[in-house]
């Protein structure tokens, strides 16, 4: 089915609320007593003595930096006696310096039988009134909100993904044909772009005054975050977390909004924030500073898999551990680390979260895995380049190699922790060409024995494959590498690797040469990959291989023969700026973005064959992104009895498919017979009505040559009257 | 569908048009000639020579005797099919943009630019069948201004004392010709100018085409809007197919932007939509510049294209063209 390219509605959502930001920067106008105090507590004195009391007070006052004149002063007299009532009336210049004065003054002795009581002169006011009976405060109902998670309940089993199109932001549901659909759409929802948390639940959209995140089914405002001009976000593996960038750093202004939802002066001067998403408090803020001409890397503070630490790295110096939520650097000191450069924390595989689930059921803490982290620094003066792996917190280096004619590295952990690539960038004496070296850590095994795969051209690209023990490599000798220019399509190949469990070294299964691909897509489980030509104007090919074509699903692979890598088709999609697996590794999205170029923006989708399921050209098409699932709550055994019982499943789902089929093709036979009908009939009409005009025309002439005089008698009915005659 | 190539131009094709018999194809285009072609080989009858300026329109009556050009040296002329002999030239203070005749062929009605201080202006002119055709009358029969947005189009309707138009900004309008009045419009049939504007057989309902990239077909007699097929690329003509319920678009990147962009980018095919599900069923390529006229043969067998490139384009449909139901089995009224 089409979706006609028009545009949508021009409606402006105004579901924004912006009436914090009216109540912040609302003119207040100060018109109340709150600057005056009560001061309680004087001698009572006559007339003569006054001066004399009103210039002791003023002094007693600025002994702690409190300024109030003696003119500001105003003493209450009791007429009858000639005396004072012992109570005096302070007007200071501000509220702040009232309030000031009733800190510093309250329960200040003023002399042997005297001292001093500040009050507020409203509150004497407030407690005078103040009604003395208890009244029962109100309990509110318990609400019971959306669940952030209902989209996984879809009795389809479907996906969504979230479109930025125009100004339009447009949620979608994914499935067969006849459940594709429209989840929520909104204009305006986002001015910069959207974004998906790592685990879905949250989508979240940037505003100038900062990030919004919405969730549920009906797509509710669940968290606000004010950073003035975000530009960019980072969300914890668990979504706990948030980290925000802005070019400009934290302003302040004065009367701004307080509490521990904002900013306060200490945090001026500051471009990252790190935010709690579930009470919105603003943890923690830093400076991290960019070179004009190097890009700012993002994310610049990494979270730890478990979400116990978030790292950045000063580069050259220190990497700074700090811990959440606390925020306050672990164990007081940073990781001193001359010339570090990058380091990369190792991701937690199922197994690791199993046993962290177990170990926290069980109430035993101490059997927790430490965290890992590695970390390279280059070579400087006589010291070889380095990759060190370290165990944190206790900060012991587990495995460090010495790298040699280095240039750059590249940190690649595999998805499940297991293995660890070092993709070296190395050059000849020479300096003159470069070549990589692929250093593999072996994580899981004792002392991380290390394989070393060398590749005499400039690797491009490196993937692991998600729960496998094989990657991807794009290379290329062709020596337009690395000089970009308009037109020039480098030449590349591509060469799949996999571990050999015998011999423990990584052996090459299969090598594509001369294509033109510079990305590779594993999808999120295995076994499919993707390999796309993205970014250039001439180029857009899209290859489906499967890896494992002729093992059967469930049996051990990895015998390692590349008889078993087909392609499954190829496709093309012009103009292709991302390609994406959705989360259960079914279909593929390709889009072409307005922020990379004009030219037939749009999406695609395609199954994992590469057949082409849906193509949209839309113009001003900006973003396509699938919502992230969490991790199955299946445990590994009912997973299997899933996938024991798979033939039975399935013929359910047959069923359902093929009554939907003859389903969906009814209605849309009945659909194009009305359709049809409408037409016939208007033609029929039409038809009748030339035929009219015609015959019309023919009398009319007629009537012309016959000149006939025609009378024609008028009988014409006024009215009728029935009377009954008796 | 092998097309037939009709070389005879050297410019960009303006305007291309069957005769009723749809054995004879004639073609105008920027270079100043038209060209008749015999449209099942592809053999060029001969050529009508004489204006001395881009034409841009052309017309032929129903009995294959008269055409009718209009071209930007200011000229409307009335040719003998037969002979190519220039039969009749009228002068206007500026360009004509579309000649179209009436159903009976007495009527021509043409529309001249709005250009240099003189107003865009419709006539009608009656023409004398009689004798060989160069007794015309000079003046028009009826003249008017159209107000607002100028005129592009045009064409009668199958209501007496009624023409179509379509404008500049995206309007469609009925005007009677004999009051200049306006009778009926719709300024929203399209967001931008009206690129094309093709009758049915019968007239009781139209398709226009767009820079907006979107077709309409239209009901003559109030101009509401049947039908829309949209597209991602502007639109230069339309055509409805004859026999089958198809509807023919092309376009493509305008002219000046072609050099900028890749054949790839330039979407020059020519479109087959479906006319009642709103569908589309196919392309047709070739063209290596924009297509900016399609021809429907009223035999319903063939079709042209005529693009910037300089080349028409005769296809002659396949059997499989009249064999295939992609929809399945519907009885639809033309």
């Amino acid at each position: 089915m089409a979706i006609p390219n028009g545009t949508g509605s021009n409606e402006i959502d105004d579901t924004i609320d912006y009436s914090d930001l009216e109540a912040k920067f609302k003119v207040v106008t100060d018109e109340s007593f709150d600057n005056i105090v009560v001061l309680d507590g004087v001698p009572i004195i006559d007339n003569s003595r006054r001066e004399r009391l009103l210039t002791k007070i003023s002094k007693e006052f600025a002994k702690r930096d409190s300024t109030i004149s003696p003119n500001d002063i105003i003493v209450p007299w009791d007429n009858a006696t000639g005396k004072s009532k012992g109570y005096l009336f302070l007007e200071f210049k501000t509220r702040a310096d009232a309030d000031y004065a009733i800190t510093a003054m309250d329960n200040v002795p003023f002399d042997a039988k005297h001292t001093f009581r500040l009050n507020r002169f409203l509150d004497v006011e407030k407690y005078t009134e103040m009604d003395p009976t208890y009244v029962e405060p109100e309990l509110e109902v318990y609400k019971p909100g959306e669940h952030l998670r209902a989209w996984l309940a879809d009795s389809q089993g479907r996906d969504q993904y979230v479109t930025y199109r125009g100004d339009d932001v447009t949620v979608h549901w994914h499935g067969k044909p006849s459940q594709c659909e429209v989840a929520h759409t909104r204009a305006n929802w986002t001015n910069l772009y959207a974004s998906w948390s790592p685990q879905g639940t949250y989508l979240a959209s940037l505003h100038r005054q900062g990030v919004c995140l919405w969730a549920g089914t009906s797509w509710e405002l669940r968290q606000r975050f004010a950073h003035p001009l975000v530009k960019l976000i980072d969300f914890s593996p668990n979504d706990s977390y948030l980290a925000t960038w802005s070019h400009d750093p934290v302003v302040v202004p004065e009367g701004s909004q307080q509490g521990p939802n904002y900013f306060s002066l200490e945090d001026q001067g500051n471009n990252v924030a790190i935010w709690d998403i579930k009470t919105g408090h603003l943890l923690r803020t830093f400076l991290i500073e960019s070179d004009d001409k190097k890009q700012l890397q993002w994310p610049a503070l990494k979270w730890s898999a478990d979400e116990k630490y978030v790292a950045r790295v000063t580069p050259g110096q220190q990497i700074s551990v700090y811990e959440l939520p606390s925020m306050g650097l672990q164990a007081k000191k940073s990781l001193k680390i001359e010339g570090v450069v990058d380091f990369e924390w190792c991701p937690h595989g199922d197994k690791d979260k199993e046993e962290a689930e177990k170990a926290a059921k069980s109430g035993k803490p101490g059997k927790v895995k430490e965290n890992m982290l590695a970390y390279w620094t280059p070579e400087v003066s006589n010291q070889p380049a380095r990759v060190t792996v370290i165990s944190f917190p206790s900060r012991s280096v587990l495995r460090q190699k010495n790298l040699f004619n280095v240039s750059d590295c590249k940190l690649h952990w595999q998805n499940q922790g297991d293995f660890l690539c070092v993709k070296v960038d190395r050059h000849t004496k020479t300096k003159k060409s470069i070549f990589c070296n692929l250093e593999i850590f072996r994580v899981r095994d004792k002392d991380f024995p290390v394989e070393v795969v060398e590749h005499k051209d400039t690797v491009l690209d490196f993937s692991w494959e998600p729960k496998g023990e094989r990657f991807a490599i794009v290379s290329s000798s062709d020596p337009n590498v690395g000089n970009p220019g308009p037109g020039i399509t480098v030449k590349t190949d591509i060469s799949f690797y996999q571990l050999e469990r015998s011999k423990g070294d990584f052996k090459l299964l299969h090598t594509l040469t001369s294509r033109t691909s510079n990305t590779i897509r594993w999808s999120p489980r295995g076994r499919h990959v993707v390999l796309a030509t993205v970014g250039s104007s001439t180029k857009s090919e899209l290859e489906f291989w499967d890896l494992d074509f002729n093992t059967e699903e469930g049996k051990k692979e990895g015998t390692g023969d590349s008889s078993g890598i087909q392609p499954l088709g190829t496709a093309d999609h012009y103009g292709v700026t991302d390609v994406e697996w959705d989360p259960s590794g079914r279909y593929l999205a390709t889009s072409a973005s307005a922020w990379r170029h004009t030219l037939e923006n749009g999406y695609a989708i395609w199954d994992f064959k590469g057949q082409e399921l849906q193509k949209h050209i839309l113009d001003r098409f900006k973003q396509f992104l699938w919502r992230p699932r969490p991790r199955t709550l299946l445990t590994k055994e009912q997973q299997r009895q899933i996938r024991r019982n798979l033939r039975e499943y399935s013929r359910a789902f047959e069923e359902e498919d093929a009554a939907e089929e003859t389903n969906i093709s009814a209605e849309l036979i009945a659909h194009r017979k009305r359709l049809v009908d409408e037409w016939n009939t208007w033609r029929a009409l039409c038809e009748e009505e030339i035929s009219d005009r015609k015959k019309g025309k023919k009398a009319e002439r007629r009537g012309e040559e016959a000149k006939e005089e025609i009378e024609v008698w008028i009988d014409e009915v006024i009215g009728q009257i029935e009377e009954v005659v008796e | 569908m092998r097309p037939i190539l009709l070389q005879g131009h050297e410019r960009a094709l303006t305007q291309i048009k069957f005769n009723k018999e749809g054995d004879l194809l004639f073609s105008c285009s920027k270079d100043h000639v038209i060209n008749a072609w015999f449209s099942h080989n592809g053999e060029r009858l001969g050529t009508y020579d004489g204006h001395s300026g881009a034409i841009w329109t052309l017309d032929v009556d129903s009995q294959s005797r008269f055409l009718v050009s209009g071209s930007a040296d200011n000229t409307l002329r009335l040719w003998s099919v037969q002979s190519g002999k220039c039969l009749y030239e009228w002068e206007f203070p500026t360009a004509v943009k579309c000649v179209a005749f009436n159903e009976t062929d007495d009527q021509v009605v043409c529309i001249t630019e709005q250009r240099m201080g003189y107003q865009g202006a419709v006539r009608v002119f009656n023409i004398n069948r009689d004798g060989d055709g160069t007794a015309q009358a000079t003046e028009p029969a009826h003249m008017f201004n159209p107000i607002g947005s100028k005129a592009t189009v045009c064409a009668f309707s199958y209501v007496q004392n009624r023409i179509v138009t379509g404008h500049m900004s995206g309007k469609v309008a009925i005007f009677d010709y004999k009051t200049g009045e306006e009778v009926d419009n719709n300024e929203r049939a399209h967001g931008d100018e009206v690129t094309d504007l093709q009758m049915a057989p019968d007239r009781t309902y139209f398709i226009t085409s767009s820079k907006d990239k979107a077709a309409r077909l239209h009901q003559t007699k109030d101009l509401k809007v049947l039908k829309t097929y949209t597209t991602e690329t502007p639109l230069n003509s339309a055509a409805i197919a004859f026999g089958k319920p198809y509807i023919l678009l092309g376009g493509g990147q305008e002219a000046m932007k072609v050099t900028t962009t890749s054949l790839r980018q330039g979407k020059f095919e020519t479109r087959f939509w479906h006319k009642i599900f709103e569908d589309e069923v196919g392309r047709v390529k070739g063209h290596f510049g924009p297509v900016n006229t399609i021809a429907v043969s009223p035999t319903g067998t063939c079709y042209a294209s005529g693009g910037e490139d300089g080349f028409v384009r005769v296809h002659h449909f396949d059997q499989t063209y009249f064999k295939a139901k992609p929809y399945g089995e519907w009885e639809i009224l033309d």
